[in-house]
């Protein structure tokens, strides 16, 4: 399956079905839950990781939380 | 009527089409209010001043540390200790004794956000935590007033502008905070010292084109840039209609503090 990751390619095995939470397993993706995810231009809620499946040719966005400048976070 | 000296003073600005005595005018008549005179606000409060914004606001409790002055360009070695938003005020009145600065030494809050974010043009948010984020989008939303977003990590920083029910904000991208588990490692703590300068400054632009009324702001797209990498990304965000404040049933009708929202430096102070 071919999905486009960040503005980059990404290649994944093929399986039955593969859910958001699935790709961020998949893709070893740095502290999940600091991650919004864009899927086709649409921001998905948290509650729908579970159940949105990806499909070839998808694009995603992972984007995260960012803070501030506080020495220690 | 713009004077002599300030003829001479903005003479760069006025120079462009795009600014010409109008703009400059305009930017004089302007009022930016910052909150936070950090990472974020130094650079920002800087050129503001130097730009001849006419009014700018300056929001921050905390006083000059010796661990800010890596990044916190508007506070100087003898000024630790010193209240940021005096400090700030004393660099910008040296830099522009033309402009107005008003400080409001105190942190944001439910009960005070709305009676100093009003009167103001735009907002730039250079705070440093999600609790005072969330509380900033939310209170510009409601009040209807544009504003800029901005968060930095390490090495990477992102931006966006918003302008209150026609683009996208900071809640149509992150509903809610990050749940309390989610804090990051210490490991991964801490910010390159340019970063904040690169992005308050982008936050710095926003503001005068808004004033001014030219060129794109940067609504809609979430900018993304990376020092590392040397890369800037941009990333169209649409209105989201499941928004919990701008969308099209929103739960969020009067301000609230975050209060979950703890960052791993809440932590460490407790």
């Amino acid at each position: 399956m071919n999905l486009t990751v960040n503005g980059k390619k990404a290649v994944i095995a093929d399986k039955e079905s593969l859910s958001i939470s699935g790709l961020l397993d998949e893709l070893n993706v740095e502290d999940p839950l600091y991650v919004t995810v864009e899927l086709n231009g649409d921001i998905l809620e948290r509650s729908d990781f579970d159940r949105v499946v990806v499909r070839d040719g998808d694009e995603i966005e992972f984007l995260y939380f960012m803070g501030g400048g506080r020495g220690s976070c | 009527m713009l004077t002599e000296e300030q003829i001479e003073r903005y003479q760069r600005h006025i120079a462009l089409k795009e600014v010409g005595g109008k703009g400059q005018q305009r930017l004089l008549d302007g009022r930016v209010l910052i909150i936070g005179a950090g990472g974020l606000g130094a650079p920002a409060a800087l050129y503001l001043a130097a730009a001849g914004v006419g009014t700018i606001g300056l929001v921050d409790a905390d006083v000059v540390d010796l661990t800010n002055l890596q990044r916190q360009v508007i506070h100087f070695t003898p000024d630790i200790g010193k209240a940021k938003v005096v400090s700030a005020r004393e660099k910008m009145a040296a830099i522009n004794p033309g402009i107005k600065v008003n400080d409001y030494q105190e942190w944001v809050h439910e009960g005070n956000i709305m009676g100093i974010i009003r009167g103001y043009d735009f907002v730039i948010d250079g705070t440093d935590n999600f609790a005072a984020k969330f509380l900033i989008n939310d209170a510009c939303v409601l009040a209807g007033i544009p504003y800029s977003h901005a968060g930095i990590l390490r090495f990477d920083g992102q931006t966006i502008t918003v302008k209150p029910g026609e683009s996208a904000c900071y809640r149509c991208i992150f509903p809610s905070p990050p749940p309390k588990d989610a804090i990051p490692t210490c490991s991964q703590a801490g910010v390159i010292g340019v970063l904040p300068g690169v992005i308050g400054l982008i936050q710095a632009t926003e503001a005068i084109k808004f004033l001014l009324g030219k060129g794109e702001l940067l609504t809609g797209r979430l900018l993304i840039y990376n020092a590392l990498q040397m890369s800037f990304d941009v990333i169209q965000i649409k209105k989201n209609p499941k928004c919990p404040i701008c969308g099209e049933a929103p739960t969020i009708r009067e301000l609230k503090d975050e209060v979950d929202a703890v960052t791993h430096c809440d932590l460490e102070k407790k």
